[in-house]
C-alpha cells in the first residue's frame, strides 16, 4: 500500500481508489502512489481518484470489493467517475442524458 | 447511558413512543377533505396518510391496517368518498379490534365537503381527549423497533452516516432491540457478504434470492435505485452506492427477512424486502424514499434513522425521522433540517464508535419524546402505491 496525502482516504487496504475527504481544488499537489501529482481538475468531497494506474477493463475496488470496471486507462491520480468506469450490473441514469452505457 | 424508556400502552399490548391520530383518506378524491380535517390540529399530533388509488390492492390494504394499528397511533379517522374500492369496513374492524377509537366518514353519505370536514374535526377533538387517558408505562429497549433508510446519498454517506447507523444498530441489537434495514435494490453487489451473516443457511439463500429478484426487477425497468444527485455526489455505480448503503446494517447476525406490513417475529436485525414478487407490474418498487419509510413503519418501526449526504429534508407521518447528515458541507448548508452531524468524522472531530453511541442515544431520547428536526418543521410526508407481494416463506423467519 503506497503512501498518500491526508486529504485522501483509502477505505480498505485492497482499494485501487482514494476518496477526497474534503473538496480539493485543481492544481493541488497530492501524494498518490508515492508520487507528487498535481490534481487535474477540482475533486469534490467524496469523489474518487485512482490510487495507481488502472488498465481498461480492470475492476475498480472500493470498500475492498468491486464497484464496477474501468472503461479506459486511468492514470494514478485521475478522477474516476462516469466518464471512465461503468457498473457491472445496471446502467447509471443521469438527468437529461439518459442512461450512461459504455 | 440512560436506557429507560416510557411508552404509550395500547389495548393490544404493544407500546408506542408517540400518541398520534391518523386521518386516512381511502382514495385521492377524499384527500382534500382529509387534509382539511387535520389542518387545525397540525401541531398537535394529527397526521394525514392515505391511498390514492380507486382500485383494490391487497398490499395497500395490508399496509393501511398495519399503519392504523401501529403502536405510535392512538386513534384513526377514515375518510372515504364512498364509491372507491378500498374495503373501509375491514380497516375499521381491524382498528376497532385493536382497542383504538376509530370512525369512518363517507363524504357521499355525510352530505359533502364542508359537512364532512366539520364532523371530522369534531370527532378528532373528542378523540384527543380520550387519548390523554392512554396509560404511560415503562418500556425497554427490547420493545423498541428502529428502521433505517438512506436517501439523497452521496459518496460521504457510505463513509460516515451509514457506518455510524450500523454501529448504533449493533448497540440496539446487543441490548435486545429490533433493527430493520431495507432496499434490496441498494444491496445489489453485496449479496455474498450479506448472505454470510444470515442466522441460518436457508435464510442465507432467501437473502441472496431477494437481491437477485431486485436486480431482475430493476434490469427490466432499465433503471436502478440511483438518482442523478447520487452521481453528482461522487457515486458512480449501483454497486458503489450499495456498498455504502449496506454499512447501515452494522455487524450483527441477520435474523430474518420480512416484507412490507410484516412484523419481525423475534428481536434482532432484519432485512425488509421492498421489491415486489412476480412479474414486473405497477412500475417502480418504491417511487421515492417516503414510500420506503411508510413500509419500515408498517413493519413496526417506532423511529426511523435517515442517512443523507446530499441533504434530504423529509420526515414522516406516524414515526419520527432522525436525520443523520453524512456530508459536513451539507450539514453546514442545511443545518435546520439535520439532527446529527456525522460528517465531522471526515474532519477528524469524532470517531465511528462515538458517532454510533451518539446516534443510539439520540434514538432513545427521541423515543422518550425529544422532537426531531423534521418533526419541529412539520414534515409528515407519506406515500402508498400499488404493489404485489407473496407472503414470505418459513426460511425467512428462523425461530432459533
Amino acid at each position: 500500500m503506497s503512501p498518500h496525502s491526508p486529504d485522501l482516504l483509502r477505505i480498505s487496504p485492497d482499494d485501487n481508489v482514494l476518496v477526497a475527504v474534503r473538496t480539493l481544488e485543481a492544481g493541488a499537489l497530492l501524494e498518490i502512489d508515492g508520487c507528487m501529482i498535481p490534481l487535474g481538475a477540482r475533486a469534490s468531497l467524496g469523489h474518487k481518484l485512482a490510487a495507481r494506474d488502472i488498465a481498461p477493463g480492470e475492476k475498480i475496488i472500493k470498500y475492498g470489493v468491486p464497484i464496477g470496471s474501468a472503461t479506459i486507462a486511468i492514470p494514478a491520480g485521475g478522477h474516476i467517475h462516469l466518464h471512465n468506469m461503468k457498473s457491472d450490473y445496471l446502467p447509471t441514469y443521469l438527468r437529461g442524458k439518459g442512461c450512461v452505457e459504455s | 447511558m440512560n436506557t429507560q424508556l416510557t411508552g404509550y400502552l395500547r389495548a393490544d399490548g404493544r407500546k408506542g413512543i408517540r400518541n398520534v391520530i391518523v386521518v386516512a383518506y381511502l382514495v385521492e378524491c377524499a384527500h382534500h377533505v382529509a387534509r382539511a380535517v387535520a389542518a387545525p390540529f397540525g401541531e398537535s399530533g394529527v397526521h394525514v396518510i392515505g391511498f390514492g388509488g380507486c382500485y383494490p390492492n391487497a398490499y395497500a390494504d395490508r399496509m393501511m391496517k398495519a399503519l392504523c394499528t401501529h403502536p405510535n397511533v392512538g386513534g384513526v379517522l377514515l375518510v372515504s368518498l364512498g364509491c372507491e374500492s378500498f374495503d373501509r369496513a375491514s380497516v375499521e374492524a381491524v382498528v376497532a379490534e385493536s382497542g383504538r377509537p376509530v370512525k369512518t366518514f363517507v363524504i357521499q353519505r355525510e352530505g359533502g365537503t364542508r359537512t364532512t370536514i366539520d364532523a371530522g374535526r369534531k370527532w378528532i377533538t373528542e378523540a384527543q381527549t380520550a387519548l390523554q387517558d392512554v396509560p404511560r408505562v415503562p418500556m425497554s429497549v427490547a420493545e423498541l423497533t428502529v428502521g433505517t433508510i438512506c436517501g439523497g446519498s452521496d459518496a460521504t454517506s457510505g463513509l460516515t452516516a451509514n457506518p455510524g447507523i450500523g454501529r448504533a444498530f449493533d448497540l440496539l441489537v446487543s441490548n435486545g432491540g429490533t433493527a430493520i434495514f431495507e432496499e434490496t435494490g441498494e444491496l445489489i453487489g453485496c449479496e455474498d457478504i450479506m448472505a454470510s451473516r444470515a442466522a441460518t443457511p436457508d435464510l442465507a439463500i432467501a437473502l441472496r434470492e431477494s437481491v437477485e429478484k431486485a436486480a431482475r426487477y430493476y434490469t427490466t425497468l432499465g433503471h436502478g435505485s440511483f438518482a442523478p444527485g447520487n452521481a453528482e455526489g461522487g457515486l458512480t455505480t449501483q454497486e458503489e452506492k450499495s456498498m455504502g448503503a449496506y454499512s447501515k446494517s452494522g455487524g450483527s447476525v441477520i435474523s430474518g427477512l420480512i416484507k412490507p406490513g410484516e412484523l419481525p417475529a423475534l428481536p434482532g436485525l432484519h432485512l425488509l424486502d421492498v421489491v415486489p414478487d412476480g412479474e414486473v407490474r405497477f412500475g417502480f418498487p418504491n417511487i421515492n424514499d417516503n414510500a420506503e419509510i411508510a413500509e419500515l413503519i408498517a413493519c413496526g418501526s417506532h423511529v426511523i434513522l435517515f442517512s443523507t449526504g446530499r441533504g434530504s429534508v423529509v420526515g414522516s407521518a406516524i414515526s419520527p425521522v432522525i436525520k443523520v447528515c453524512a456530508n459536513p458541507e451539507t450539514y453546514r448548508h442545511l443545518r435546520e433540517d439535520m439532527d446529527v452531524d456525522a460528517g465531522r468524522l471526515l474532519e477528524g472531530r469524532t470517531t465511528l464508535d462515538e458517532l454510533g453511541r451518539e446516534i443510539y442515544q439520540l434514538t432513545l431520547d427521541v423515543s422518550n419524546g425529544r422532537t426531531t428536526a423534521s418533526e419541529e418543521l412539520g414534515h409528515q410526508e407519506f406515500v402508498l402505491t400499488y404493489k404485489f407481494f407473496e407472503p414470505s416463506g418459513p426460511a425467512c423467519h428462523p425461530t432459533t
